[in-house]
């Protein structure tokens, strides 16, 4: 038997697995819990980098299972298949133990964790896909498994953010489901192939195909938030802090994202994408998207409102890069898929610690923050400042290639816009850094509740898990001081160490050399 | 010992079997319990049997008693016929095993006879060979749902279950008026040899039009859904689970026999038509099915529209052929599935609160996890999302109506789906949140819960099996489609 044909199926049943178990577990088996959590992911981490060695050399891993009629099932590590699993894989490993941390003593814990493994077992499913069907298939289970992260606290004001977020993403399902189908029917193939497979049917059905590009790109960008399809996620917010940022960094608005990639590069190919002339409104989408959600950032006073309109923002940098339709834009684009996720999920987690610990919520309430959790403040410095693009951390890295890509392919407009959301997002960051490091902290921080507890109904004492302990009374739990240090370790190392093998930048450049400008 | 199985006439003992299971439950009241399940079972293992000869044989015709087709009963099963059989069986096992938990011993010993003569009754009907024998089935299945729907006594009940007896009723004398016109006409009631005289005179389009419309009373296609949502959302929640996922699926599988292979050369305006009320019914049924307040209601209108789906393929048979029939395969299977599972966990959230009103679910997703999983799992395969049985149905029925440049069909069913998840996530949204009057709550037995999530499991898991389960739809080669288009 050929064990590279299985290992996409088993990246998958890795997260999977453990979910539907702890489905099951009571609650409190937290050490089963955890244990089952940290295996999931660490075999996830193992096997991905086996996969990664290998696609670097050049072997094929793909599964294929019967489905339908003439569509099967298709798990494929490609070069930028990989790139996507690795971020969900790392950053899934790294959440989880912030989770532990997040929601210690607080209840229902077994089936945030049950839902939070299907919730990346989708993201990776999306990652794998090798034909549009797998894609819509995993795409839609990931709407399905959030909405139950989203309305976790069971609150009136989150049943109804979730409402408005099914809405959303459930009509965009929809779209997609028509745009697949109908392009099966008239290609009578669904499977992804670098430049495209709708070669030949750009003069006989291209209002068809015009249509299908716009479903698709609809559909997708409801995920990725693209305005006008943005509305859900500043309300999502009400979601848990671990959910949140694995909803912006990672799992959903990345899928969105990465559907659009698969779009424009893998069903469409540029060349046929181009000759229909939908690259350019496209870019403009985006462009708008970057300016109008800077723009609202600035004004928002809650600091998770503020990262969420930032995100919409940052996100759509991607569709920018795909749009633009250059070799090099297109590596800007897709590096910036790893290194937005990278310094957003560090933002959510600072974030998170801010609100867990001393119960702030609001940017005016961060004055002199930086002296109480000085590390937490660190770590949302560094990532700030990768979103700026200030070098040598890795947002600078995407701008830089997505300026260039955009000046090769002749469109110097995006340079403007480039550069007008740096200054928007400076406007929206330094200020908060203004005040947690040089502005005098208040007698009393706001304190909501106890470092580490979420809804605390449940403090049966019986938790034993050693990561949580205090960091000499000081600033707050490992479990949650932790994770955002080391991802924004890892944002910096991303930027610094752009040129070395293996890091987001040179994959890129594999992908654009293999998948997209490959003969 | 594998030969001798080969050569039992399965056929036979799925509707001996369950007969003589519910005399046995008659006569000896104390093991009734043992006895009906094991019935079911029995009944489950010889669908399994008879799929196994049809696999190694081809379609099969058994003239039980050695009586050919003119004089005797002629049994006929091909691939149409072992997955309704399948689909009665599966959700026959579900539903057994819930109703012990939910009957007390009283109604355990009327609701067993009835139930497994009801099996009987629907077993015959999808091995049925002629209209006649189809008109005997139909007649049989009928009255023992009715009895069933009037199991629980209350007024509710009763009203609900004399609507549905009146309309049960007219519907077969229609169909049988027509079963009349027909033998007169052309000389047989069997349905291959009525399908090659029938001439279309105006014999045969009356028989069409009264069978139709008998059959589609009995279906409860809009605007004749009436009788449905009183009956189903009154009766017993297992009860309430049959009638929706097998027996109105029953009826419309003799007018898919009866409209594809006697009627099929009179013409495409009926189907047409069919195809427009089944627009109708999707779109109206999701609507009331999204206004109702309480869930076993909405369930019931649910079905309303689920029927639609089945009806908006018929035009589509004719042109794409066996895409658009195994979309009705699909369709029927996973939504009684799906459809059985919703009732049962509906009645679950009836016996857990005392009442099933949508805004008091009161955080039923703490309370009974299982339960709502059930309903969840099964939501998603109604709503026809990925991975789902639901999905695959939804699939190919887009498929065959977009090769066709039907954008009325497709805006149709794009719509049914989103107002479908409308009013599966109205529940789902309820069950996270807390009440505002607090009340008391009853324990819901496991095999209650279990039962209802292993059927919404299945709908589930039916989406991964469509490779191995389409092929099935082609062994007899029904209605002679497989040749007319790849």
């Amino acid at each position: 038997m050929n064990w590279n044909t299985w290992i996409p199926l088993f990246v998958v049943a890795s997260s999977l697995l453990p979910g539907l178990i702890i489905f099951g577990l009571a609650e409190d088996r937290v050490r089963l819990r955890v244990g089952l959590n940290l295996v999931g992911a660490l075999a996830k981490l193992g096997l991905v980098s086996w996969m990664l060695l290998g696609v670097y050399q050049g072997e094929h891993f793909e599964m294929r299972l019967a489905f339908l009629p003439g569509l099967e099932l298709v798990l494929r590590a490609g070069p930028l298949s990989l790139i996507f699993v690795s971020l969900s894989t790392v950053l899934w490993l790294v959440t989880t133990v912030y989770a532990i941390g997040y929601l210690e003593g607080s209840p229902h814990r077994s089936r945030f964790f049950g839902f939070f493994s299907l919730c990346v077992t989708a993201t990776v499913g999306v990652a794998l896909s090798g034909n549009l069907i797998t894609f819509l298939l995993f795409y839609e289970l990931l709407t399905l498994s959030t909405y139950p992260l989203v309305v976790h606290r069971g609150t009136e004001e989150a049943r109804r953010a979730g409402h408005v977020y099914l809405v959303y993403t459930v009509l965009g399902g929809a779209l997609l489901l028509l745009a697949t189908v109908w392009l099966y029917t008239l290609t009578g193939t669904l499977e992804f192939t670098p430049r495209g497979f709708v070669h030949g049917l750009e003069d006989t059905h291209r209002s068809a195909l015009l249509i299908i590009f716009v479903l698709l790109i609809a559909g997708f960008g409801v995920k990725a938030a693209l305005v006008p399809l943005h509305g859900w996620l500043p309300l999502a917010m009400v979601a848990p802090a671990p959910v949140s940022a694995l909803l912006h960094a990672v799992a959903v608005v990345k899928a969105g994202a990465f559907g659009i990639v698969r779009v424009v590069y893998d069903v469409f190919g540029v060349e046929s994408a181009t000759a229909l002339g939908v690259t350019g409104p496209l870019a403009w989408l985006a462009a708008v998207t970057i300016i109008y959600g800077s723009l609202r950032a600035l004004f928002q006073d809650d600091l998770k409102r503020r990262l969420a309109y930032s995100t919409i923002s940052q996100v759509a940098y991607i569709t920018l890069g795909v749009a633009i339709a250059g070799p090099l834009a297109a590596i800007g684009g897709v590096v910036h898929l790893v290194h937005q996720g990278m310094m957003k999920i560090t933002l959510f987690f600072c974030a998170g610690n801010l609100a867990e610990t001393l119960g702030i919520h609001k940017i005016s309430e961060m004055n002199g923050v930086g002296r109480r959790m000085p590390w937490t403040m660190a770590a949302f410095t560094v990532a700030a400042f990768g979103m700026i693009g200030a070098p040598p951390i890795a947002g600078f890295v995407s701008k830089w290639y997505l300026g260039l890509g955009a000046l090769e392919a002749g469109q110097g407009w995006v340079i403007f816009v480039l550069a007008g959301s740096s200054v928007l997002n400076a406007s929206y960051f330094l200020p908060i850094l203004h005040r947690a490091w040089f502005r005098e902290p208040p007698d009393v921080w706001p304190h909501g509740h106890n470092a580490g507890h979420g809804i605390s109904e449940d403090l049966s004492g019986k938790i034993s898990v050693n990561i949580s302990g205090d960091v000499g009374g000081k600033e707050t739990t490992w479990a949650l001081l932790l994770p955002p240090v080391i991802t924004a370790l890892i944002a910096l190392a991303a930027g610094v160490l752009a040129a070395a093998p293996f890091s987001p930048l040179e994959w890129a450049q594999l992908i654009a050399q293999r998948e997209f400008y490959q003969p | 010992m594998a030969i001798m199985l080969v050569d039992v006439p399965w056929a036979v003992v799925l509707i001996l079997l369950p007969l003589a299971g519910a005399m046995g439950c008659v006569l000896w009241p104390s093991v009734t319990k043992t006895l009906g399940l094991m019935t079911v079972f029995g009944v489950a293992l010889s669908v399994a049997g008879l799929g196994w000869q049809l696999t190694e044989n081809g379609a099969l015709r058994y003239a039980v008693g050695g009586w050919g087709a003119p004089l005797g009963i002629d049994l006929y099963a091909d691939g149409l016929s072992l997955l309704m059989l399948a689909m009665t069986a599966l959700v026959g096992l579900g539903v057994s095993g819930y109703s012990i938990g939910y009957f007390d011993h009283k109604y355990l010993l009327r609701f067993w006879p009835l139930w497994l003569f009801l099996l009987a009754a629907l077993n015959a009907l999808f091995l049925s060979a002629d209209i006649f024998n189809l008109y005997v089935t139909l007649e049989l299945m009928g009255l023992a749902a009715v009895a069933l729907a009037a199991l629980s006594g209350g007024s509710a009940a009763l009203s609900g279950a004399m609507r549905y007896l009146l309309s049960t009723l007219l519907g077969s004398l229609c169909y049988l008026f027509g079963v009349a016109l027909l033998y007169h006409g052309f000389g047989s009631v069997d349905i291959a040899v009525l399908a090659e005289r029938l001439e279309p005179n105006a014999t045969a389009w009356a028989a069409l039009a009264l069978m139709s419309a008998g059959l589609v009373l009995k279906t409860a296609l809009f605007p004749l859904h009436f009788w449905l949502p009183p009956a189903h959302a009154s009766a017993p929640a297992p009860v309430s689970a049959v009638l929706s996922a097998l027996v109105v699926k029953a009826s419309f599988y003799i007018l898919l026999r009866l409209w594809l292979e006697i009627f099929a050369p009179l013409g495409e305006g009926v189907s047409t038509l069919l195809g427009l009320l089944g627009a109708a019914a999707v779109l109206w049924g999701s609507l009331q099915a999204l206004r109702q307040t309480q869930v076993k209601l909405m369930v019931a209108y649910s079905t309303v529209a689920q029927v639609g789906y089945l009806f908006l393929a018929f035009p589509l048979v004719a042109a794409t052929g066996v895409t658009a029939l195994n979309a009705i395969v699909y369709l029927a299977f996973s939504h009684a599935l799906a459809k059985a599972a919703m009732f049962l966990a509906a009645g679950n959230l009836l016996r857990f609160g005392g009442h099933d009103r949508i805004a008091d679910l009161d955080r039923v997703v703490q309370r009974l996890p299982i339960t709502l999983s059930a309903f969840a799992l099964a939501g998603v395969s109604i709503m026809g999302l990925p991975p789902s049985g639901g999905f695959i149905g939804k699939w190919l029925l887009l498929q065959s109506a977009l090769s066709q440049g039907r954008w009325d069909l497709v805006a149709v069913v794009i719509i049914g789906g989103l107002l479908a998840a409308a009013y599966v996530f109205k529940v789902l949204g309820n069950a996270f949140t807390q009440a505002a009057v607090p009340h008391t709550s009853r324990a819901v037995p496991a095999c209650m819960e279990w039962a209802a999530l292993l059927l919404a499991i299945a709908a589930i898991v039916l989406g991964f099996m469509a490779s191995a389960v389409l092929p099935l739809v082609a062994i007899g080669d029904p209605f002679g489609l497989l040749g007319a288009r790849p």
